[in-house]
Parts: C-alpha cells; sequence; structure tokens
C-alpha cells in the first residue's frame, strides 16, 4: 500500500505504524481491564514505564493529544480505550483533532447530509 | 441442506450500547435509527431463523496486534461480550454452534480461505450491538457464527476476497446437512473516520451508491482496493467490506425487503439493509 496515493488528513495503519507503536497500543489494550485504568490513573508516570513508551510516545500521553498520539504509532480502535479514561466521547475526540469546537464538529456532522 | 434466507446488514456505533441501556431509542436523536429496525423486527418475528452468521470487526477486545489474523471464525460452545475500556453496558451471552462453525471451516480450508480458527473468544460492541438491534428483548432465539475481519491494521483483505469469502461461507451453508435456517449480519460502516485531521469526515454519495450496488450490483465495490475504499469511505467506513462479505452469502439475487440511512449516529453515516435470498 506504500505506493498508494496518500489522503489527506488520515493516516493508514500499516506495518510501520503498527511496528512504531506498539507499545503505546499495547497500553492502550490494557485499559479493556478497569484495574488497569485505575492504576494508570493512579500512576501515570509508572504505568507507562512499565509499557516502555518512548519519549514520543510519553509526551504523546502527557499532552491526551490524539494526533500526536497518532503520529507516535497509536491506533484509533486502541486510543478510544485510552480515551474512554477520561469519559472523552468520539465529538470530543473530533473536535480535538479538527480544532474545531464540539459545537463545530456536530454541525459539520449534520452538514454531511447534503 | 440449512438455507440463508436473508441478510442484514448495519452499522455498529458503540454509541448504541449507551442509548440501548439508557432507554433513548425514542429521543429524537435517536428514533430515526432505532426506528429504522421496526421491519427488521417483523421480517425476524416471521422468518424465524435458527442460526445467525455473523461477519463482523474486532476492535482491540480478542484480538491486539501481537497476533491480527486477516480471517477468524468462532468455534465455540459460547460467546461473552467484555469490557472494551468505554464502559459499553454488557448483553447476556450468545449460544454458538460448533459443529456447524466446524463444518464452515472444513469447507471453507478445503476452498483454499487459510481461517484462524478460536474455540474461545470474545465478541465486541460489533457483534454485540447488531444482535440487540436485531433482538431488542436480548433473549437471542438463534445459535451464533462469529466470522471476524481484520480492519484494524493494514494490509486488510481486499474487497473481493470478502465477498469470495461470503460465497465460500454460502456454498458451506448449502452442504450442511442440518436444516437450520440462517441470517447473515454484516456490521460496520457505513462512511466514517474517526482518526487523524480529517476525523468527521462522511461521503453520502458514496454510501447511497453502495447500497444501490448491494441490490443491483453486488460485486460494484470490488472494483476498488481497499486504500481507494479509506479514501471514499474513511479508515473505519472500510467496515463495508462486513457487508460485501454478507451479501455475497446470499447469492446472486436478493430482494430488498427494507433499507435506511441516517446522518449522523456519533461520527458515522448510519446503514441498514434487510435483503432476502430470492
Amino acid at each position: 500500500m506504500s505506493r498508494q496515493p496518500p489522503i489527506p488528513g488520515t493516516t493508514i495503519f500499516d506495518g510501520v505504524q503498527a511496528r512504531k507503536g506498539y507499545a503505546l497500543n499495547k497500553m492502550c489494550y490494557s485499559f479493556n481491564d478497569a484495574a488497569n485504568r485505575k492504576a494508570f490513573l493512579a500512576d501515570e508516570d509508572g504505568y507507562c514505564a512499565r509499557y516502555g513508551l518512548n519519549a514520543e510516545q510519553r509526551a504523546a500521553i502527557a499532552a491526551r493529544n490524539v494526533l500526536q498520539l497518532i503520529a507516535a504509532g497509536g491506533n484509533a480502535y486502541y486510543l478510544a480505550k485510552f480515551a474512554g479514561i477520561f469519559g472523552l466521547d468520539m465529538q470530543d475526540i473530533g473536535a480535538q483533532q479538527t480544532g474545531l469546537s464540539k459545537e463545530e464538529f456536530n454541525a459539520k456532522l449534520i452538514a454531511a447530509r447534503g | 441442506m440449512a438455507r440463508i434466507i436473508g441478510g442484514v446488514t448495519t452499522s455498529h456505533v458503540p454509541a448504541i450500547g449507551g442509548a440501548i441501556a439508557n432507554g433513548r431509542q425514542q429521543d429524537s436523536y435517536w428514533k430515526p435509527f432505532f426506528d429504522g429496525f421496526i421491519p427488521v423486527h417483523q421480517w425476524l418475528a416471521e422468518a424465524r431463523p435458527d442460526v445467525a452468521i455473523v461477519f463482523y470487526n474486532d476492535h482491540g477486545l480478542n484480538f491486539f496486534l501481537d497476533r491480527m489474523p486477516t480471517f477468524a471464525i468462532g468455534a465455540a460452545p459460547e460467546y461473552r461480550n467484555a469490557d472494551e475500556g468505554w464502559g459499553i453496558p454488557m448483553v447476556p451471552p450468545f449460544a454458538g454452534h460448533p459443529e456447524l462453525s466446524w463444518h464452515i471451516i472444513e469447507s471453507l480450508v478445503g476452498e483454499d480461505f487459510d481461517l484462524t480458527t478460536c474455540q474461545e473468544m470474545s465478541v465486541d460492541h460489533a457483534f454485540t450491538l447488531p444482535m440487540a438491534l436485531l433482538w431488542p428483548d436480548q433473549k437471542w432465539p438463534v445459535r451464533v457464527v462469529p466470522v471476524c475481519i481484520n480492519t484494524v491494521q493494514a494490509p486488510l483483505p481486499s474487497a473481493a476476497r470478502c465477498y469470495k469469502l461470503g460465497q465460500a461461507v454460502a456454498r458451506a451453508a448449502a452442504s450442511w446437512p442440518g436444516d437450520e435456517k440462517i441470517v447473515v449480519l454484516g456490521t460496520g460502516g457505513l462512511s466514517h473516520q474517526l482518526d487523524g485531521e480529517r476525523a468527521g469526515f462522511i461521503n453520502k454519495d458514496f454510501d447511497l451508491r453502495f447500497m444501490d450496488s448491494m441490490v443491483k450490483d453486488p460485486t460494484w465495490a470490488t472494483r476498488f482496493n481497499t486504500h481507494q475504499l479509506v479514501d471514499q469511505t474513511g479508515t473505519q467506513g472500510v467496515e463495508l467490506l462486513m457487508w460485501l462479505a454478507a451479501r455475497a452469502a446470499l447469492g446472486e439475487r436478493v430482494r430488498q425487503r427494507h433499507a435506511n440511512y441516517h446522518i449522523p449516529i456519533s461520527n458515522t453515516a448510519s446503514g441498514l439493509m434487510l435483503l432476502e435470498a430470492a
């Protein structure tokens, strides 16, 4: 797929991203378990260290910044479990990534009705 | 022989689970979505299928990136939902049909499909929510065979390959000696993208063209590679692969009994089709 034309604003989660983001995604996968979500909140530094996040990934987690997390190899499905810790919904996440307010993001969705 | 009597294809947005748990089906936001299922309920009450073969994609409940099968099939006596990280309400367990699962496995591997077989398998919202939409009382009247298609990590199987998978499942059902009536489900889509600066992307024109093709020209979408499908439908809109597999299992010709399309449910253009094998 590497020879495919890039899609604007889109990162294809391929083998390159899967390798880069493995530790980050593995940590996020652990958040399926409520005890792990609690452990992360109790000691974020320790939890990230245990999963071997690199500096870029650690900074993106600290910033709660979805675009940075994707750049660090994060996959949307696992990142959703991280976002769940903070009770964020998909419109919060969409708004953050597009630089819109939540109201503006919702309006953008409704505008797709045409 | 078992008979595939029809298929239902539907979106599986996680927020549906919250709406069900909180009884919001008639809220103005949700009504256009949930009311779409009334004709499906009527059809199911009449058709009374015994088995549901469910094409869906796992979102990081049963499978992680340590081992990511392209096609995985359940062969378990029972399937359960589990915590997916954001407190989605649980649903009752689903009874499997291991004998039929193994028959499908034998048949498909005999046709050179390289499957991952799962005697234990958690099923996530992509499986549980469509089941709850079809049978709101959550007293499942069907035994289930989950078929999971990878849409997490590229390379994804092509649309053409998913179509062939569905055709092969139909042949397996036809050679099963039992007399069960089977409904196939294809869950996911339609256009949506959760991640990146293009988050919120929806492509109504493509979705409607695709839904039309499901009836009139079912292999239409197989002309696109998965990258082109992501371009047209979004990083998660590519879940239409499940629709294609389900459609292919219905045979060459179908009758459309019902369709619904509504923007938005969460960040998704939600689609629903009820197709009868003709």
